[in-house]
């Protein structure tokens, strides 16, 4: 049985997410008797042999190339389901980010199919394929089975990793024209990938002080800065406090933001929603500080202080400079 | 024009959320709240009924769920819906992603509204994904996560945060639209928003009041079937400080960091 992954690209790049949901495909598809394909969408101009052709090294034996808007969700539904009803795949697989969901979500409807959001494995049992999903914040994992010709697995962000060796070449590349649906024509990008405050690298950086909407205010960055600052290290946010405009969006962590492993990542005032735990979780040392006692991150952190981080902050700013002073 | 609100109620997050081992399913026992993330999407469509660009002549509240979500419709009812529907039926028990996205569209048609908002996301499962699987349905533009909507000559202007930075699309109506907490700041309900909820209109549904097939919802008409359960790999649980003396708390801290050479 034959899986067809969506490989999200952009300025002439693919998504890291995408390449690993390509190779995660193709290790399924070899145990479940089939290949792994992929569907890539956008301008013509843009979408050349040479780019399809390097999804063959993840593990894909066939790109299918499909023109229309990028950034959107609905124009990929109607090509995915086109392919997957004319060429009969078993199942349809994501990796993590923002359109995944949409588009998975999409072909559910338009394919009367199950879907398995958050996965964070996948195994093949007796040709067909099973999702695990954690829930109930990481505390159960379930196994999810799929009774409907097309499965629908939705990956975690950095659940699947990108294997550029599993392939023998470069994919065959097929061009396929589909028809849009009404819908899909009725929404238009007006403007995509805009990049809102200072642009600051973070994953470099091997020491992180990150802040959540626990900070109160906008402010409350400035007393994490002071710490990075004495830590040698960086700042960086939670989703919820860039989209609020507190702090750089370069600086964000998690599912539509960057993964980053640090030698030390301190949270203040961040609860540890999973969309912010994939981000950061592979970190090597995870000190946490909130007022909460029952904030999720105290599940995964190795050191968590229950208090004040107004309190705490400045006084830890203070002794880590006589420390390193000395 | 009318807005519909999807609402659900969800477990309240003091409560300890499980799996009952008997039917392998959520236990929701313990549920008694409005899901969060839905009060911002009333706050967005009493915001566009106020804001006066768009002439909403009414805001609905919508849900899908047992007896006791009748709590969440009038929750919202309190937040400003003008009133609200209840699809209620034994047979939607234990409905998956694709289930629940089609019932709630049959019971979202026969309202025809002109937008349809949500939640993004809810804290018991179908994250992300619902308001898209209900606009194929209904054959509406779609876009999720939004958190920021203005009235553009009768579209939508809708921003959100997507894989390579902020987004900004034009949606046309009718459409369903997900709604992030960066959209804005529920308001709060007046004690006299709260007494007079229960007055306000209350439809109950059933399924074969909006056309549902018995065939496609349910536990055992699910299309991802959810079946056994295990415990995730253990991570050994970190030391926890409270916070009495800061001095001594930040001695403590900085001690940890020594020893593992981190500062």
């Amino acid at each position: 049985m034959d899986i067809l992954v969506y490989a999200l690209h952009y300025e002439g790049a693919f998504n890291k997410n995408s390449l690993g949901a390509v190779s995660e495909a193709a290790r399924l598809a070899s145990q479940i008797g089939g290949e792994a394909h992929a569907l890539v969408l956008g301008a013509s101009d843009e979408l050349t042999d040479d780019l399809c052709g390097q999804l063959g090294a993840y593990g894909a034996t066939k790109v299918y190339r499909a023109e229309g808007p990028e950034g959107l969700a609905q124009p990929v539904v109607d090509a995915m389901a086109k392919v997957i009803t004319d060429d009969g795949y078993g199942y349809a697989l994501f990796g993590g980010g923002l359109l995944g969901f949409e588009i998975g979500a999409g072909l559910v409807a338009r394919l009367d199919a199950g879907v398995t959001m958050e996965v964070t494995a996948v195994r093949a049992d007796g040709g067909k394929l099973i999702a695990e999903r954690p829930i109930l914040q990481d505390s159960s994992v379930s196994d999810v089975e799929y009774h409907s010709p097309v499965g629908v697995i939705i990956g975690r962000l950095n659940a699947f990793e990108a294997d550029d060796s599993l392939g023998t070449g470069a994919a065959s590349v097929e061009d396929v024209t589909f028809e849009r649906s009404p819908q899909s024509g009725r929404a238009t990008m007006v403007s995509r990938g805009e990049q809102r405050g200072a642009d600051v690298n973070i994953e470099d950086a091997k020491v992180l002080v990150a802040g959540g909407r626990g900070l109160g205010k906008a402010e409350g960055f400035e007393a994490l800065e002071a710490l990075a600052g004495a830590m040698g290290g960086a700042v960086a946010a939670t989703r919820a406090v860039v989209d609020a405009g507190w702090y750089s969006y370069s600086a964000q962590i998690g599912q539509t933001g960057k993964t980053v492993s640090p030698k030390l990542y301190l949270a203040a005032g961040i609860s540890g929603a999973i969309q912010h735990k994939v981000g950061m979780q592979s970190s090597e040392n995870i000190v946490a500080i909130n007022k909460d006692s029952n904030a999720p991150i105290f599940e995964f952190s190795d050191l968590g202080i229950v208090g004040d981080l107004n309190k705490i902050v400045p006084k830890l700013t203070e002794a880590v400079k006589a420390k390193r002073g000395s | 024009m009318k807005i519909c609100v999807l609402v659900k109620e969800v477990p309240d997050a003091a409560v300890e959320k499980r799996i009952d081992p008997a039917t392998g399913r959520m236990d929701r026992s313990g549920e008694k709240n409005l899901n969060p993330f839905d009060t911002h999407a009333i706050e967005a469509a009493m915001q566009l009924k106020e804001g006066g660009e768009l002439a909403v002549d009414e805001v609905v509240a919508v849900t899908m769920g047992p007896d006791s979500a009748v709590r969440a419709l009038h929750k919202a009812v309190s937040l400003g819906a003008d009133r609200s529907v209840h699809l209620s039926d034994d047979a939607l028990e234990g409905s998956d992603v694709n289930g629940t996205g089609y019932a709630l569209s049959r019971a979202l048609a026969a309202e025809a509204p002109d937008l349809v908002l949500l939640g993004q996301q809810s804290d018991d499962g179908e994250c992300y994904t619902i308001g898209a699987v209900v606009a194929e349905h209904l054959n509406a533009p779609s876009l999720t996560q939004v958190i920021k909507i203005d009235v553009e000559a009768g579209k939508l202007r809708c921003e959100r945060q997507a894989e390579y930075g902020y987004d900004t699309v034009l949606v046309e109506l009718p459409a369903v639209i997900s709604v992030g907490d960066a959209i804005n700041e529920p308001r709060y309900p007046s004690l006299k928003a709260i007494m007079g909820a229960k007055k306000k209109p209350l439809e109950k549904l059933a399924i074969g009041d909006v056309g549902i097939a018995p065939d496609r919802v349910g536990y055992a008409n699910a299309r991802a079937r959810c079946g056994d359960f295990h415990a995730p790999p253990a991570k050994q649980a970190g030391q926890i400080i409270e916070d009495e003396d800061t001095n001594e708390t930040v001695e403590k801290i900085v001690a940890w960091l020594d020893e593992r050479k981190l500062i």
